[in-house]
């Protein structure tokens, strides 16, 4: 288990410094963690990550799942695709089901705590227990409700309001009509993980061997998974826009494709695509977090030529190799790319291309890039400043005025 | 001899929920949003790039430039001299000011690309001890070469404006130890116009002469 030291000497001693004063400022306090599932998605990895972390600092930080049967997760699940945008048809009974879920969990659960931190909509009302307890309540929305269906989302608002804080990713996933206070927290990467810890030399040129590509020539890769909003057959189009005056090579790798139909036919159209060029490296990989990262080290560009994202994480796990980065301007890309200085961002395909172009033919321009890139990261989307956001979301409670001295 | 005390501070950002899809928009709503916001998008690029780029383009200036392309506008809210103003609401003024006169002049506002709007966000601000303190000269040139950039960010910028200073807290410090002279050479500093580093190698340069 890694410990809140073992990320000084990558993010230095003064932020660590901050983090131990800030968990010093929490002592007494009891914060308490809800969500509803314990392993698997994001959430689940953040606060498995992130409790271990406040405890080092001092943080009496507690994780508790709620229970519910398969009918509770199925609404839950509709819940989802409505507040991402997709026309859901939920029933007054199913939204009476969650609420009775909700109160039976409420019945059993512990909810006394000093600070109660709920993640996403699956827990949202045991907020009700808020009078009983009289202690602070903040709610964390990890996902993207700008296209929110409107019924789902007047239920939702309607217990949002009892909390004290509510935490959005990213500005555009704020909502005028929401009368608390709302903050900014976007996600972060773990540096010590094995996606993208430094790696041996060695093992990078190892995994280059294996899949038999050319470390001696230039290698662009985009790594995700095969499906359409991501854009493969983009790439590969940009690709062959390039080549015809660029010498370099092809990585599309990514995984998770052999039970999702619809992700099967975009890699087997991918295959197609990329038949007649030996240099076009298509990589249908098993899950593998050190591959992935060898793959992103050896490369000399990386591509993120998405046509939708969430957050877009996967563009700062790029940054942070310290390669030059050119991606699509949706989503939150934007927040982790600023064009031409960290970055390139793009909205074509002829635009990709005429950026490629500029990378390979530039390699002091690009490398700065990569420079800018991970700095860019290494100041604004590790877990540490994840922690620090955390820590101060937790003192606003606490500290009302503007500016707050310590 | 009186100490100085070296301080940092962060941010705990937060949103209002304000957007702008034009430049009317823009106007309307830096009316009513409150002064940490102006703040947070006047000088959050000094931080958050402080390793790129000795311009500071301030948000309003660089989205007017790269999500409405009205270059000339852009032109003028970026050169907004930040450092003359003696507190955030005059600056505020001076934004609201240079986009009214645009607004009079200009026949239809265009709409930017939706999704690319402008989100107005606050930020509360924690101010930290950094544990380093300095009781004389020699002691406070040796810090300000370490020290974390954040706290010279702290000293130099939000001591003035926002805590509405007459002078940045290091000015303020050579002047009670009676380094008059350095404190003007201190005062006479553009800070805006360069990367933090830089303004960290310009102070230093300011103080070797008295230290050596």
């Amino acid at each position: 288990m890694r410990n809140i030291n073992d990320y000084e000497p990558i993010v230095g001693k003064n932020v660590i410094n901050e983090l131990y004063f800030l968990g010093e400022k929490l002592k007494g306090k009891k914060i308490q963690n809800i969500n509803s599932t314990a392993v698997g998605g994001g959430v689940a990895e953040i606060l498995s990550k992130m409790i271990p972390l406040l405890k080092d600092l001092g943080v009496d930080a507690e994780w508790n799942v709620i229970k519910g049967d398969g009918k509770f997760f199925t609404i839950t699940k509709k819940m989802h695709n409505a507040l991402h945008g997709r026309k859901e048809n939920l029933t007054r009974e199913e939204f009476d089901y969650f609420i009775e879920v909700n109160r039976e969990n409420q019945k059993v659960m512990n909810l006394s705590s000093d600070i109660m931190f709920i993640h996403d909509p699956q827990p949202i009302l045991l907020v009700e227990k808020k009078n009983e307890f009289k202690n602070n309540w903040i709610w964390r929305c990890h996902i993207d409700i700008t296209q929110a269906q409107d019924d789902v989302y007047e239920f939702l608002k309607s217990y949002i309001h009892r909390y004290d804080s509510c935490v959005f990713s990213a500005p555009a996933f704020s909502k005028r009509d929401i009368n608390i206070q709302q903050i900014m927290i976007p996600p972060s990467i773990d540096p010590l993980s094995d996606k993208n810890k430094e790696l041996e030399e060695e093992y990078i040129v190892k995994t280059f061997e294996k899949y038999r590509i050319d470390m001696s020539r230039p290698v662009v890769t985009q790594i995700s998974r095969f499906d359409y909003l991501k854009d493969p057959l983009g790439v590969i189009e940009v690709y062959k826009l390039v080549k015809k005056y660029n010498d370099c090579q092809l990585i599309l790798a990514g995984g998770g494709a052999t039970d999702d139909p619809e992700g099967m036919k975009v890699y087997e159209q991918v295959l197609e695509a990329a038949k007649d060029d030996p240099d076009i490296h298509v990589l249908l990989l098993p899950h593998d977090d050190l591959l992935i990262n060898a793959l992103q080290r050896g490369s000399t560009i990386l591509m993120q030529k998405s046509l939708k994202e969430g957050f877009g994480l996967t563009v700062s796990e790029a940054l942070w190799k310290e390669k030059p980065v050119i991606a699509s301007a949706v989503g939150g890309i934007p927040l982790q790319i600023t064009h031409k200085y960290s970055g390139i961002l793009t909205y074509s395909i002829e635009g990709t291309a005429y950026y490629l172009k500029q990378l390979l033919n530039n390699p002091d321009y690009a490398k700065q890039l990569g420079k800018n890139g991970k700095e860019h990261v290494k100041n604004n989307f590790l877990i540490t400043r994840h922690l620090k956001d955390y820590l101060m979301l937790f003192l606003s409670l606490y500290y009302k005025d503007d500016i707050v001295y310590f | 001899m009186p100490e100085f005390e070296f301080k940092s501070e962060i941010h705990l950002l937060k949103l209002l929920g304000l957007k702008a899809k034009n430049i009317e928009e823009l106007y309307e709503n830096i009316q009513i949003a409150p002064l940490s916001s102006i703040y947070y998008h006047t000088h959050r690029f000094l931080k958050q790039h402080h390793f790129l780029s000795p311009e500071p383009p301030n948000d309003f200036a660089f989205w007017i430039k790269n999500s409405l392309n009205i270059k000339d506008l852009s032109e003028a809210v970026a050169s907004i001299d930040t450092v003359k103003f003696e507190g955030l609401k005059e600056l505020k003024n001076e934004i609201l000011k240079v986009l009214s006169s645009y607004l009079k002049k200009v026949r239809s506002i265009n709409n930017c690309e939706k999704g690319d709007e402008f989100h107005f966000i606050s930020c509360q601000t924690f101010v930290l001890p950094t544990g380093y303190k300095s009781s004389n000269l020699r002691e406070f040139y040796e810090i300000i070469k370490m020290i974390d950039i954040n706290s010279i960010y702290f000293h130099i910028f939000e001591a003035k404006l926002r805590l509405k200073k007459n002078e940045n807290d290091f000015q303020s410090w050579l002047n009670q130890i009676n380094e008059n002279e350095l404190a003007l050479k201190l005062a006479n500093l553009d800070p805006y116009n360069m990367t933090l580093e830089n303004l960290r190698n310009k102070i230093l340069k300011i103080l070797r002469e008295k230290v050596k």
